[in-house]
């Protein structure tokens, strides 16, 4: 909710919950011309103020989402800018990060700017474009970061797909320096992989599906860990679904690789959800507490 | 003799005088070049090979003219003419030439360290004209002598180099000699193109042009290869133009306006050098070109000139 | 020889040069070079002495023969390669190539040699402070401040104030390492 022109706006009686200037209870929030006034316990209202009772409700910070498919170019049957943003707003995400595995994939500026175009026509969430890593995401030559940079792309990554070459991947770490782009990736293994459809393990094996084992993450993890210190290259690891993973982080922590206040992203809850121990039969639509725990903890 | 050497393998080995001595000379042999008799008798009965197992016709050419406005016999050997084709290694092509008694041989090679394996295997002097990234002593050698002469001097100045310095044997060689004759060196590139530990050998970097060129007294623009295959340093040379690329508004909004601009060609243009600042008023890049001559010119007069077991120079 | 000689004999030699140039209508294509570095200063000298003489201000050349030695083979380490200065063309002129001592005649041969590479005199004469003898090539010296007998174990030095020295002398001393 924002407030416009002089317009007062007060949000009474609410949990507010703000992690960053150690909030958590029951506050009124004062928003004057579209910027947070005041945060406090006892606020005189002013008369002309618009005031909104939001007892038993939360009152946090927007969400940002680092990553999300918008599906647009290319793909609009599946999601499109606006109904992506539209959803996300729904749920309290005012920011997301848009991957570039859309039709044709968002390596060149063009397609950066129209992702950008449909984010302000819908006028919803804040929407930071992510531009590919390779050109075409075919994993050979690298994207263009400067133009990417340049046309509002806040980091690279060629999700949907993991970088397979370890040489393009170094060689990406290094050139992003000079844009100061981060990477976001993709970890896993396609030759471990293959085709399979969830973790390996008893429950696969009894459902006599394919599984793909956790090392498939780890390698990759391990290696743009170690790429990262070779080259000073800032790497994020989307995704993340595995111990191999969390212990590799720690390690690279204690190493002082990893700056204090960087937290693991967690995935949208559909993969972290599935886990061995939920998939009883081959439905995967629950959304276990577990998953959520997982995810809102930063520290992991 | 360059001081105390027989052979002129790189700069990293030569000292501050010996790099002067050098480059002396050369203003001398230059004089000689704008005679209208351009010959002079030094090195008469001498003979130069130039043993180029890469092509390039302006280095030879560079040579040839210097031994031959030196009054020297020059062969030219390719490998495109060769026996390497039929299989014959290194060795055995210089010491097949080497028995035929030249004086000098002048190798360029794109295996780093030819020519220190050819001088520890023949009798006569050796002169690099570039081995793989290691270095290109005479490039190095007529860039100082490029900027000394335009400049005055290189004591204090700033000398900027861009491109692909991970793989430029020019750049090597640059830096090896310019901050012995007290010059500043950077070096500017997109990160994939600067060499790990650089810093060791003397030059500070800086990836953004703008900051590179910032205040710099000679800019050196190096040539950028797209046809790595299999090692993407760049996107494309689209994007490295846009960013560490020269055009005529650039060089006019960041450049001192007494810079010079060198490229020891040949040029891409439009890539790293545009038409315009090529041709401008920065360029010395065709005094290059006529500098090289002239120290070539001395390098092989105080590698040939001289074999016997005479006493130090003087003028009787 | 003292300053004081050195001095009568470049004026003397200045006379007779203006006087064999001016028998020849030469004196307006008058030109001076000097070998380095001992035959500079007589070339300067001789230069204002010719135009105090005869008002005529002669161009003035310098030429280093380095390159055109012919001992190249026999010395350990390539000589020291002096610059070269000559702006004028040298096409019809009457030269006067100057030294300060003329002993094997090796040096004029090679300065005539790169002397012709920039075109073609009318003439050249040779003027020398000292000449000592003990030719070796078929030389000789038009003007002469001096003529010396010296032995071969013997060297022959002109020290000029030009060049630093407190006065101008000729000196005769035993050869370094003979």
């Amino acid at each position: 909710m924002s407030a416009s022109g002089s317009e007062v706006l007060v949000l009474q009686g609410g949990r507010v919950i703000d992690p960053s200037s150690d909030v958590d209870g029951v506050r009124t929030v004062v928003v004057r011309d579209g910027r947070i006034a005041a945060v406090a316990e006892r606020v005189d209202v002013p008369s002309e103020a618009r005031v909104l009772d939001v007892r038993g409700q939360w009152v946090t910070p927007g969400f940002i989402d680092l990553h999300v498919h918008l599906r647009e170019p290319g793909q609009e049957y599946k999601e499109t800018v606006e109904t992506g943003t539209r959803a996300a707003v729904a749920g309290g995400f005012t920011a997301v990060c848009a991957m570039p595995n859309t039709l044709p994939p968002n390596d060149n500026a063009s397609v950066t700017e129209l992702i950008l175009a449909r984010a302000a026509a819908a006028a919803l969430a804040r929407v930071y474009p992510v531009g590919c890593i390779s050109r075409g995401r075919k994993g050979e030559d690298l994207a263009e970061f400067g133009e990417l940079k340049a046309a509002g792309c806040v980091a690279v990554s060629d999700d949907g797909s993991p970088v397979s070459s370890a040489g393009l991947m170094r060689r990406a770490l290094e050139y992003a320096l000079a844009f100061g782009l981060p990477l976001a990736v993709h970890e896993e293994d396609l030759q471990l992989v293959g085709k399979g459809v969830m973790n390996e393990g008893p429950a696969a094996t009894r459902l006599g599906l394919k599984g793909n084992p956790a090392q498939a993450e780890d390698v990759m993890v391990l290696r743009d860990i170690a790429l990262a210190e070779l080259t000073g290259g800032r790497v994020h690891i989307s995704h993340a679904s595995s111990a191999g993973t969390v212990r590799a982080v720690r390690d690279a922590k204690a190493r002082g690789l990893v700056p204090d206040n960087h937290p693991l992203s967690g995935r949208s809850f559909t993969n972290l959800a599935s886990t061995g121990a939920n998939a009883t039969d081959w439905r995967t639509s629950s959304f276990a507490s577990v998953a959520a725990a997982t995810l809102v903890n930063p520290s992991v | 003799m360059i001081g105390r050497h027989r052979h002129l393998i790189g700069l990293e080995g030569l000292n501050r005088e010996e790099i002067l001595q050098v480059l002396d000379l050369a203003v001398s042999m230059k004089e000689v070049l704008s005679r209208p008799v351009k010959k002079v008798p030094s090195l008469r009965g001498k003979s130069v090979v130039n043993l180029f197992f890469e092509t390039s016709t302006r280095t030879r050419s560079s040579f040839e003219i210097a031994a031959k406005t030196l009054s020297a016999d020059a062969l030219n050997w390719t490998s495109a003419q060769s026996s390497t084709t039929k299989g014959e290694t290194l060795l055995d092509t210089a010491k097949n030439l080497e028995a035929m008694r030249p004086d000098v041989l002048v190798i360029r090679h794109s295996a780093s360290g030819a020519p220190n394996f050819l001088a520890r295997n023949v009798g006569c002097a050796v002169v690099s004209a570039g081995d793989g990234a290691h270095e290109h002593p005479s490039q190095g050698l007529l860039d100082c002598f490029t900027i000394r002469e335009k400049l005055g001097t290189l004591e204090g100045k700033t000398v900027a180099i861009v491109g692909d310095i991970s793989h430029s044997r020019v750049a090597r060689s640059d830096l090896h000699a310019m901050p012995k004759l007290g010059a500043k060196v950077r070096l500017c590139g997109p990160p994939t193109m600067i060499p790990r530990g650089v810093e060791a050998l003397g030059a500070t970097v800086e990836h953004d042009l703008r900051r590179a060129v910032d205040g710099a007294d000679a800019v050196i623009m190096l040539r950028i290869q797209h046809e790595r295959i299999g090692d993407p340093l760049i996107p494309n040379t689209r994007e490295y133009s846009k960013f560490w690329g020269l055009n005529a508004r650039k060089a006019r909004e960041w450049l001192k306006p007494e810079a010079v601009v060198l490229h020891p060609g040949p040029i891409n243009r439009g890539v790293e050098l545009s038409s315009d600042v090529a041709d401008g008023p920065h360029s010395v890049i065709l005094d290059q070109v006529q500098n090289g001559v002239a120290v070539r010119m001395a390098i092989l007069y105080l590698l040939a000139g001289g074999a016997g077991e005479g006493t130090r120079a003087e003028r009787a | 020889m003292n300053a004081e000689a050195v001095d009568r004999a470049v004026r003397r030699m200045a006379q007779e040069i203006v006087e064999r140039a001016r028998a020849l209508g030469a004196l307006e294509g008058l030109a001076l070079v000097g070998v380095r570095r001992g035959g500079i200063p007589l070339a300067e000298r001789l230069r204002v002495e010719i135009q105090r003489i005869a008002g005529v201000l002669a161009p003035l050349g310098t030429l280093d023969i380095a390159l055109y030695r012919d001992d190249l083979a026999q010395r350990g380490t390539a000589p020291v390669v002096g610059p070269t200065d000559i702006r004028f063309a040298v096409d019809g002129r009457t030269i006067v190539l100057t030294d300060d001592v003329l002993y094997t005649g090796r040096t004029v041969r090679a300065a005539l040699d790169e002397l012709v590479d920039f075109g073609r005199p009318r003439r050249v004469w040779l003027a020398v402070l000292v000449d000592r003898g003990g030719r070796e090539l078929p030389v000789a010296a038009d003007f002469a401040g001096a003529q010396l007998e010296v032995p071969p174990e013997e060297d022959v030095q002109v020290r000029w104030r030009e060049a630093g020295a407190p006065e101008d002398a000729v000196v005769v001393h035993a050869r370094r390492g003979s």
